[in-house]
């Protein structure tokens, strides 16, 4: 369970042109439930996801984390919890090109000290789950759009992460393999994790998947159902 | 955290540098190649200075420990006959064990354009007519023992000797040149005047000593110079020591631009790079693992070129006899001995261009990462 | 072949040559010892003082027993251009050290 209060986030604190793009959130994220964040361009939505997954800090308020405030922890023990607790998928994927699909997988475990074969075995497997076991040792960028993704996934996943977060994941996929991300996505809660994602595709934010859709609104939030 | 752990994480580490390496392959490939071969130049001038200097050193260290020239009007001139007896006689020299006349002097041989130390040395029994020659002269002249030659003297005169004997090729440092004769022989072929000699030597037990005897005589015979046994090491070791400097001197702007270029690649951060960082960072990597990450980078460029740099000087100059720098770095001479110089190396000055290869580079490769690495991870968010 | 193994190998073949290379001079050094020590005691035997390097002029022959203050002589196409003398000065405590040698008379002249 991720818990904000009082979320308030600036960019340019303090200059000419400092911009608030969150002003007053409170909201709890359920455990093992898909969340969607809505809203337009600029409403605040990644902001807030990023500060979700504690790759940023709010400038006012409190995020907890299984009831624990984090938001005074050193950026050292923030790093710990992120590799430990959470996935991203990027929008734009964000692949090391030049590097093979299995090596991209891996690359979040190199922190952790694992034995390379064990992490290799696990990665296999995972890609093996999504049906690009063929493709695991073809350079990433040779991939295309929906296979990058996958990939992506299979890097989310490979710390075995309770909260998985996904950033438009569906921008740029085409309806097929939309439907196909829904698909992935069905899976992964079945299995019991906690996901939040961004989208303003209604494929995605209508679909019976997720389970709670939080509409934000130039930095607040208007609607949660 | 385990060592096992810990390890493993390194090596993981490793793996990505590399592969991030491998990914500009000729880029890398050249910059390492231009790394090692820097390494290779500076290391093979300073083994093979260093060396030739010590070599020089230890040779030179058996020779008299005072060498008394006698001057007039400021330039070198015999040593009349009476000169050495009145030293005897005159100077109370306690320590000085043996005091003896020497008579040597050059002969400019026009058929090979090149200078001979001719030398009678005195506790060598050389049978007249005859002579003992350096192995510079076996390589030009042809010289064999049992061989005639002819020198036309100063006077004009042709004199001819057999070759009794060749010095031998190891002692070529400091024999190449010399035409050993008798004493006679010397004079005649000279016409040096009866009683005179070159200069005088002398061996001094004490080296405590060796000073108070030099200002000791100076004071008795004013127009001597003694020239001491420590001036002659130190001019050796300036001599070789201007030569490497002045080889330095020459590196340096090559050194310079390589700095330029290296700093360039290794300081400058490409968006693409930048970018990954970022994504490193979001993924879980701590500022910590990327720095490490890049010091691997760092630190494996180069002191691999360090190592294959050094190794391949050595081989340069121990084995291949310097060939590529010897013109500049011997000099030059008509008659050039021949030698192989003993591996003397001096593990400050190898630990010293250790220091500088592998330290500033790795250095730099850190500066940029140091700043990319700690600005927040969710810049990857907002591209 | 992982990278990091890659790299193991390279740098251990690699340190292993730079030892090498020290032994290696160790033994050089050892094989050329007799042949130094013959050298040295040739230059005992005939009073040697300089290694014969540059034959072409006595300066240079002979740079230690060269006359105090003249240069420029001696072989035809011998012109001087390794004046070292000209570009640094000796260093000053060697100044100061030889000053009784250099022809200063401690008795006003």
């Amino acid at each position: 369970m991720i818990e904000l209060t009082g979320i308030r986030k600036a960019f340019n604190q303090g200059r000419h042109n400092e911009y608030w793009a969150l002003s007053g959130i409170d909201l709890a994220i359920p455990d093992q439930r898909v969340t969607a964040l809505r809203g337009p361009s600029g409403s605040g939505k990644t902001t807030l996801l990023t500060i979700l997954g504690c790759l940023a800090r709010p400038t006012e308020g409190r995020v907890r984390l299984k009831d624990e405030d984090i938001s005074g922890l050193p950026e050292r023990f923030l790093t710990e919890i992120r590799r430990r607790t959470f996935g991203f998928i990027f929008q734009q994927f964000n692949l090391i090109r030049g590097l093979s699909a299995l090596e991209n997988i891996i690359l979040p475990a190199y922190p952790t000290g694992q034995p390379r074969q064990a992490l290799l075995e696990k990665a296999e497997a995972l890609l093996a789950g999504v049906d690009l076991g063929q493709r695991r040792d073809a350079q990433v960028e040779w991939l295309s759009g929906g296979e990058q993704q996958r990939v992506a996934i299979c890097r989310a996943l490979i710390n075995d992460p309770e909260i998985l977060i996904a950033d438009e994941p569906t921008a740029n996929l085409d309806t097929k393999l939309s439907k196909e991300f829904l698909g992935i996505l069905e899976k992964l809660a079945d299995q019991g994790r906690t996901i939040v994602l961004t989208s303003h595709d209604p494929l995605v934010v209508d679909s019976a998947v997720v389970d709670f859709v939080v509409t934000l609104r130039d930095g607040r939030i208007v609607d949660a159902k | 955290m385990p060592m096992k752990t810990w390890i493993e994480k390194q090596r993981h580490l490793i793996d990505f540098t590399l592969a991030s390496l491998a990914r500009r392959k000729a880029k890398n490939l050249g910059l390492l190649f231009i790394y090692t071969l820097l390494v290779f130049v500076l290391a093979s001038v300073a083994l093979y200075a260093h060396a030739l200097r010590t070599e020089a050193q230890k040779v030179l260290a058996s020779s008299p420990e005072i060498v008394l020239q006698r001057l007039v009007a400021g330039r070198h001139d015999l040593i009349p006959p009476g000169y050495l007896e009145q030293i005897g006689q005159n100077v109370r020299l306690r320590g000085v064990q043996k005091m003896e006349g020497r008579l040597w002097g050059y002969y400019y041989d026009s058929v090979v354009k090149a200078n001979y130390t001719f030398m009678a040395p005195r506790d060598m029994q050389i049978p007249r007519g005859e002579i003992i020659v350096g192995p510079a002269l076996e390589r030009s002249r042809g010289l064999a023992a049992g061989n005639g030659i002819s020198f036309r003297s100063y006077s004009g005169e042709l004199h001819t000797f057999i070759v009794a004997e060749v010095l031998p090729q190891t002692s070529e440092l400091v024999s190449a040149d010399l035409v050993l004769m008798h004493e006679e022989d010397f004079r005649a072929f000279f016409k040096y005047p009866e009683g005179h000699w070159t200069d005088i030597a002398m061996s001094v037990a004490n080296p405590q000593e060796v000073r108070n005897v030099a200002i000791k005589l100076l004071s008795t015979l004013p127009d001597s110079r003694p020239i001491l046994r420590d001036e002659v090491l130190r001019t050796y070791a300036s001599i070789f020591d201007w030569r490497e400097g002045l080889m330095l001197a020459l590196l340096s702007a090559a050194i310079l631009a390589f700095g330029i270029f290296a700093w360039e690649k290794a300081a400058g951060l490409s968006a693409e790079e930048r970018r990954e960082i970022g994504i490193l960072k979001a993924i879980g990597w701590e500022t910590g693992d990327v720095i490490k990450m890049k010091f691997w980078e760092g630190l494996l460029v180069s002191l691999l070129a360090f190592l294959l740099g050094y190794v391949a000087a050595y081989l340069h100059v121990f084995h291949l006899d310097a060939m590529i720098f010897e013109p500049v770095l011997k000099g030059w001479a008509v008659l050039y001995p021949r030698f192989t110089l003993p591996p003397h190396i001096d593990g400050l000055q190898i630990a010293t261009l250790f220091f500088f290869t592998v330290f500033p580079y790795t250095a730099a490769v850190l500066v940029p990462i140091w700043r990319a690495a700690t600005t927040d991870p969710d810049t990857v968010m907002r591209s | 072949m992982r990278p990091a193994n890659l790299a193991l190998i390279v740098f251990a073949s690699a340190i292993g040559a730079f030892a090498l290379s020290f032994a290696d001079a160790a033994r050089l050094r050892a094989q050329s010892e007799s042949a130094s020590a013959e050298t040295a005691r040739l230059v005992e035997r005939l009073g040697l003082t300089d290694p014969a390097l540059f034959t072409e002029a006595r300066y240079t022959r002979h740079p230690t027993q060269a006359d105090l203050q003249s240069a420029f002589q001696d072989h035809p196409v011998a012109f001087e251009h390794f004046p070292t003398g000209s570009l640094v000065p000796p260093p000053a405590g060697i100044l100061n050290a030889y000053e009784n040698l250099d022809r200063k008379t401690a008795a006003p002249d």
